[in-house]
Formats: C-alpha cells, structure tokens, sequence
C-alpha cells in the first residue's frame, strides 16, 4: 500500500532479503565448525541500529551471529559535562543557540537543551548549520552558537558553514565544537581489554567522507574484516555476508559495500574544508569510553574567532557518569542494554540516565522501544537471580 | 458575544486587531457584529444572549446520550495546504464527536487573538469555520473573544467545544477489541504533520502534500449504517496512528498486530520522512480515523467507507489477536517483528 519511493524501495525488497538471508545461513556452517561461540558483529554505527531494530533484521539472522550495537551515534558519546557548557552558553541572554533536534533531549547533570528552553533559553532546532548561519544574519544584534557535533558525517557542513561565515565577514557567529573522529574511536574499541569482535559494518556516510583509506590502516593493524555499509536493510545484510564470507576465508580486509555512495578517496571538497577549518585535538572525551587520543577536533587558530569556547571562555567540566549507568559497557558491546541494572528500571526513554537511552539511534532506545520490553526485564531479573544466587 | 451591536452591518474602521477589540466597548461589539455574527450567520448566535439555547426535544429525537467535548488549536502557520487553523478548529472537534458515534450539532468558538493580527487574516479563519461547519452540518452558536499584548499568544489561538447526540444502540469504546477484530483506516497516513513540516518552510522543499483536515461525522455514520456494532473508533490527531492503536492495546488489554506493507502512506509523505528522520506512524492526522470491528463485518465497513468521499483509499492494516496484551507489533515486510509504541516526547529530527 506505501506508495513506491524510486532509489528507498529497491533496497527494502523482502524478497532480496529473504535471498539474502539464506546465502548467509548457507555460509555459516563452514565457520561454526571451527568456533565454539556466535560471531560477534558490530554495527559502529546507530543509523546501522536503527534500520536493524526498524525491520527486525537481527530476529531474521540465524543463530550463529550476534550484533553488537557500537559507539557510532555522537548525541549518545557526549560527554554530560559538554552537555552542561552547552546549557550554560544556551542560558547567556546574547545567545541563540542552534542545535539538531535530537541533541536537544540528551540529559546534562542538571538539565537538557529542551529544559533550558522552557525556562527561557533561546534555543533554536536546525536542520544544517547553514540555517544557523542564516539566524546570525537576521539577528546581528545576538549571539548566534551552533552546537556543532558528529563524526566526520556532518563535519563538511560544519566547515563549509565557517568558511562562508568567514567569508561573509559574520562575526556574531560561532561554533562549540563537539565534533569527534571514527578511526581512534573504533580503535579505543578494539584496545578494550576482553573485546571479542569478529568484524565490524563500519559507518557508510563517515566512508563517503572520508574514503575507505582510513578503514584500511584499521583492518590491516587489528585484523578485523570491515565492510563500509549503506543504511537500507538490504545493505545491512549484504554487508553481513560479505564480513562472514571474509571471515569463512580468513581474510580480514575493507570491502565496500555503499558503493553508489563511497569512493576511495572520499569527498575532496569536504576534506579540504575539514582540514581548512579543524585540527586534530589531543585528546577527547567520549562518554563511556573515557579519554580517547586524537578522536577531537578543535577550530583552528586562524578560525578562532569562530570558536564558541574562545570567545565565551566556556567551562571546561568533566562530571562522572551517574553511577548506576552502564552505557560505557553498552558502547564497547561488553553487555547488552538489558544486562544493565538501569535498564527499564531507574532508565527508561520518559527518565533517561544514560545517553543510550536519550537518542532514538541509542542502542538502549532501540532495544526498549523495539524489543520485547517483558521479556527482556524478565532475563534481566533472572541473570540478575543467577548473579545473586552464585 | 454577550451584546447585540447597536448598528448591526456596521464596517470596521481598523485593518488590524487591537486590544480596544477586547476590551468590551464599542470596538469589540464592531468586532462580533461585523465579524463574527455575519460570519458564523446562524438565528442561534445573532440574539446574542450570554449563552446560546438549544432545544432538547429536538437533542431527543436523535439519540440517548449527549456527547461533549473541547479541543485547543495553535497550529503555526495559520494557513497550510489543504486548510487552516480555522477549518482545523472545526474539524477537529466535530472528529471527536463523530468517533464517539455521535451526530455533531453544536460548537462554541472561543478565540484568543494577538494583538495586531490583521483584521483580513481573521475573516479569512472565520469564513474558514464558516464554510466547514456547514460541510459538518453543525452551527456555531456561542462564543468568546480575547485580544491579548503582542507576545502573550501567537496571532491566533482558538478554542471550540461540541455537543452531539449518541443514537441509540451505539456503545462504541477503546476497551472493546476483541481478538479477531479487524482493524481499519480511511486512507494516506501522516498527511496533516508531513504538510505543516513542510509548510513551516525550514526545509525548502517543494512538495504538493496537502493536509488532510477534514470533518468525518459523514463517513462515521455510514460506517454505522454498514455495521452499528463497531468496536472501537478513534480519529488518529497528535500522535499519530501509533499512538491511537496503543491506546486501544492497553484499553482493550489485547494485542493490536500492524502489517506494515498494508500501511497507506504517500510517496511525498515517506520521501520528507526518509529525510528528516521522522517515522510516518507518528504524525498527526486531522482527517483519519482507525476503527476495530468485528472480522464478519469487515468487508462491508470497508465498502461503505470506500464509497465515502473522506473514505475512498480505505484498507484494513491489521487485526487484533490476544498476546501480548497491551502491546501493538508491527510486522515488517521481511518477516520481522517489532513492536510499536508510544512516543516519549515529540518525534525530533536525527542529526544524521
């Protein structure tokens, strides 16, 4: 009955699906025989979770693959306490601040961009940091900030919006910064200690950025397969077969799977505003994965002027995650949202605690407003019995 | 509207609202006169008493329960395609009458204006309810008006509350699906939340989706006629059509079980969906109903629906079965499941 949508259709066809999924069931046996546990897979990315929990994708695999849902989703990696500056430079009278709208719901400790709002911040929801840009203009007489955040998906945008600010001599303009890169990310979670991935679907729209290159020097260093994947179910499972195809013939390489989307090189134009405006930060902080080296960037010293943190000498706060929430274990895929305490019970989507449960695209969110929320509680009382009985 | 105006068809010097239009002079007897009385023109409003008066026999002659009900519209912008805050305003209400079987007949208007709003602009919502409650066969026989500072609303806040009468024999409730029921809708879904979206203007996309803002009183009563015992009848507005099965699943303590590939949703719908992030499911509706009735009557509901106007891409999209309970799953076209539940908050864009 949907009317059909040229070039979304073509890659939700149940019956490639159906296809799909019996070449995969078709190569299992061959690794199964030499393994004692399921693949663990990680999806990095949470546009990869969400299109899995949207078509019950993971209910269709067979039984020996198990996703593991990754850290790739940049409102559930913000730190609260980037959170809190946020908060603190949206409550500055002279502000507008301008955000994607998913961003407005995640928690600081004490309040969300969405809280700040009704209590008469000026917050403003846009689709592209070009509309900031665009508010600047109209209010000449405000502050205009742009909650700047992503991997390097929405990091072109970002920076073409500096440069034409630059260029455009728009000086009540500027940015803070929470942009965040994918390689040291993936590796900080590969250094995890006890980590047992077998490959990775690494992030489609980070590849079209940034080309496959990147991805390599991964693979090749930790011997993982990965295979850059579009966000349509159909290139999930495919992806699927290509990283167990690789796995059944030992080979641990980067396959491109979007390739209607991702060149080698990625997009030029893009990097070479990312590079004109943005350098490498030394470190970074990543809500539950802690202290990550070279996964920041920062606004260049000749861009300064463009920098929230610069001009409004912004707190710089580190604040602890509440004690009870498990979303560094979630993101590294050590545990599965049920199996945190919090999950469903002090963590819910109306009172979220951790980011994972804020996002739409948070593994957490995904597994509360998708799964079987009965049955999940119920295996979390009994792993917890089990726990408590040992 | 308590006063009669003492020069009935007299012109409104102004071209905008100002607070002398709320301030009970001869400004805001202008005002209901020349606006609102010719406007609305009904022999209940003109007397202009405190209160309108409504005759009980005739309430009678028609059913055994009086419905009432009341709704709020401060939709932005005022005027969208397909409709505006004034045939909103009408619709809706004479939606929650209609899904309650029963036959609208009465309204109230109550408007809260901000200052400054054009004087052309209110005519326009005016003839707007006007020519909607006509289409509805109801009348709007009282009312009030309220001009407030610049800032303290936005251009045009309107209330509307409805009387109707319930016929005989009607017992429609959200607790009465039973497994096996059918579960059906009256066409494209998420029309009215994908038109103001876009309507906004943030995005600058060009689409033709209209709203679907439509008063639905006929198409419910031809659904009687086809089948008097329908279970369960609710108007799919904020919140969408996800919300609305979740309240009969919990209601009802059964299992509502959605076929996705059954779902009627436009391709201009899905394609402003697919960019922004947003999930049709919960959009508002301000012209789609979704009813459980009994499986033997559903072919025939369906065939009255289909031949109603408001009711031509009518389909079933599910049925109801009984585990587990309080919950709606959605079957995907792959052979998934997932379930489907209420939203937290209002749906937000996704970053990326």
């Amino acid at each position: 009955m949907n009317q059909p949508l040229h070039l979304i259709d073509e890659f939700r066809d149940p019956a490639k699906a159906g296809a799909l999924i019996d070449d995969i069931r078709r190569l299992l046996p061959r690794i199964e025989r030499a393994r004692q546990s399921p693949l663990q897979l990680m999806e990095f990315c949470g546009g990869h979770t969400h299109t899995i929990f949207r078509y019950g994708l993971e209910q269709l695999l067979p039984e020996g693959i198990e996703l593991v849902h990754g850290p790739g989703c940049p409102v559930c990696v913000l730190p609260r306490g980037r959170v809190d500056a946020c908060v603190a430079l949206a409550e500055r009278p002279e502000v507008i601040l301008a955000t994607f709208g998913d961003a407005m719901r995640v928690p600081g400790s004490h309040k969300s961009l969405l809280q700040a709002k009704a209590e008469g911040a000026d917050v403003r929801m846009v689709y592209s940091p070009l509309d900031a840009l665009a508010l600047a203009r109209k209010h000449p007489e405000r502050q205009v900030v742009f909650f700047a955040l992503g991997f390097e998906t929405t990091m072109p945008s970002t920076a073409l919006t500096v440069l034409a600010a630059a260029h455009e001599q728009i000086e009540n303009f500027s940015l803070f910064c929470n942009h965040i890169t994918t390689a040291p990310t993936i590796q900080a979670v590969l250094d995890t200690p006890g980590m047992v991935l077998d490959g990775f679907l690494a992030p489609g729209h980070v590849g079209m950025v940034i080309g496959t290159g990147p991805f390599r020097s991964i693979a090749e260093r930790y011997r993982k397969p990965m295979v850059i994947t579009g966000f349509e179910p159909l290139d999930i499972l495919q992806s699927l077969w290509m990283l167990i195809k690789q796995i059944a013939a030992g080979r641990a390489e980067v396959e491109n799977q979007y390739q209607r989307v991702v060149r080698r090189d990625g997009n030029a134009p893009g990097l070479t505003a990312m590079a004109t405006v943005f350098e490498p930060h030394s470190t970074c902080q990543l809500r539950g994965l802690g202290s990550i080296g070279e996964s920041g960037v920062r606004i260049r010293d000749s861009y300064a002027r463009f920098d929230a943190e610069r001009r409004f000498k912004v707190p710089d706060l580190t604040i602890a995650d509440p004690a009870a929430c498990q979303c560094g274990e979630v993101i590294k895929g050590a545990i599965r949202p049920w199996q945190c305490q919090a999950f469903g019970n002090s963590c819910t989507p109306q009172a979220p605690l951790g980011a994972l449960m804020v996002s739409s695209e948070g593994a957490c969110a995904a597994y509360y407003n998708y799964g079987n929320l009965p049955e999940l509680l119920a295996r979390q009382r009994q792993a917890q019995q089990g726990a408590a009985a040992s | 509207m308590n006063r009669p105006a003492d020069k009935p068809g007299q012109h409104l010097a102004a071209d905008t609202i100002t607070l002398a239009h709320g301030a009970g002079g001869k400004a805001m007897r202008q005002l209901i006169d020349t606006v609102f009385v010719a406007g609305f023109a009904n022999n209940l409003l003109s007397p202009l008493e405190d209160q309108a008066r409504l005759d009980l026999d005739d309430l009678l002659g028609e059913g055994d329960q009086l419905a009432m009900t009341t709704d709020c519209y401060v939709v932005d912008p005022l005027f969208f395609p397909g409709g505006d805050i004034g045939k909103l305003a009408v619709a809706g209400t004479v939606n929650d009458l209609a899904v309650g079987g029963a036959i609208p007949r009465y309204l109230s208007c109550g408007m809260i204006i901000e200052e400054g709003l054009p004087l052309d602009t209110l005519r326009r919502v005016v003839a707007s309810m006007k020519s909607t409650a006509d289409a509805a066969g109801v009348r709007i026989v009282t009312g009030d008006t309220k001009v407030v500072h610049r800032g303290a609303a936005d251009k045009l806040f309107i209330n509307t509350a409805g009387i109707g009468v319930i016929p005989r024999g009607i017992h429609i409730a959200s607790q009465r699906a039973r497994p096996g029921d059918a579960i059906l809708i009256n066409g494209h879904i998420g029309d009215h939340g994908a038109a103001i979206a876009d309507a906004r203007g943030e995005m600058s996309l060009h689409t033709d989706i209209q709203s679907d803002c439509r008063p639905l009183n006929a198409l419910v009563q031809t659904m009687l006629a086809a089948c008097p015992d329908i279970h369960c009848l609710r108007d799919a507005t904020r919140g969408g059509v996800a919300t609305v099965l979740n309240e009969f699943a919990q209601a009802s303590d059964a299992c509502l079980r959605i076929d996705d590939t059954r779902l009627p949703i436009r391709a201009e719908v899905r394609g402003l969906c697919e960019l922004l992030g947003l999930d049709p499911l919960y959009l508002a509706n301000e012209g789609k109903l979704l009813a459980v009735v009994p499986a033997d009557a559903a072919d025939a509901v369906l065939a009255a629906m289909r031949a109603d106007p408001a009711g031509e891409h009518s389909v079933c999209i599910g049925h109801v079965a009984e585990a587990p309970t309080g919950s709606v799953i959605l079957q995907t076209g792959f052979g998934g499941e997932r379930i489907m539940d209420m939203l937290v908050g209002e749906q937000l864009p996704r970053i990326c």
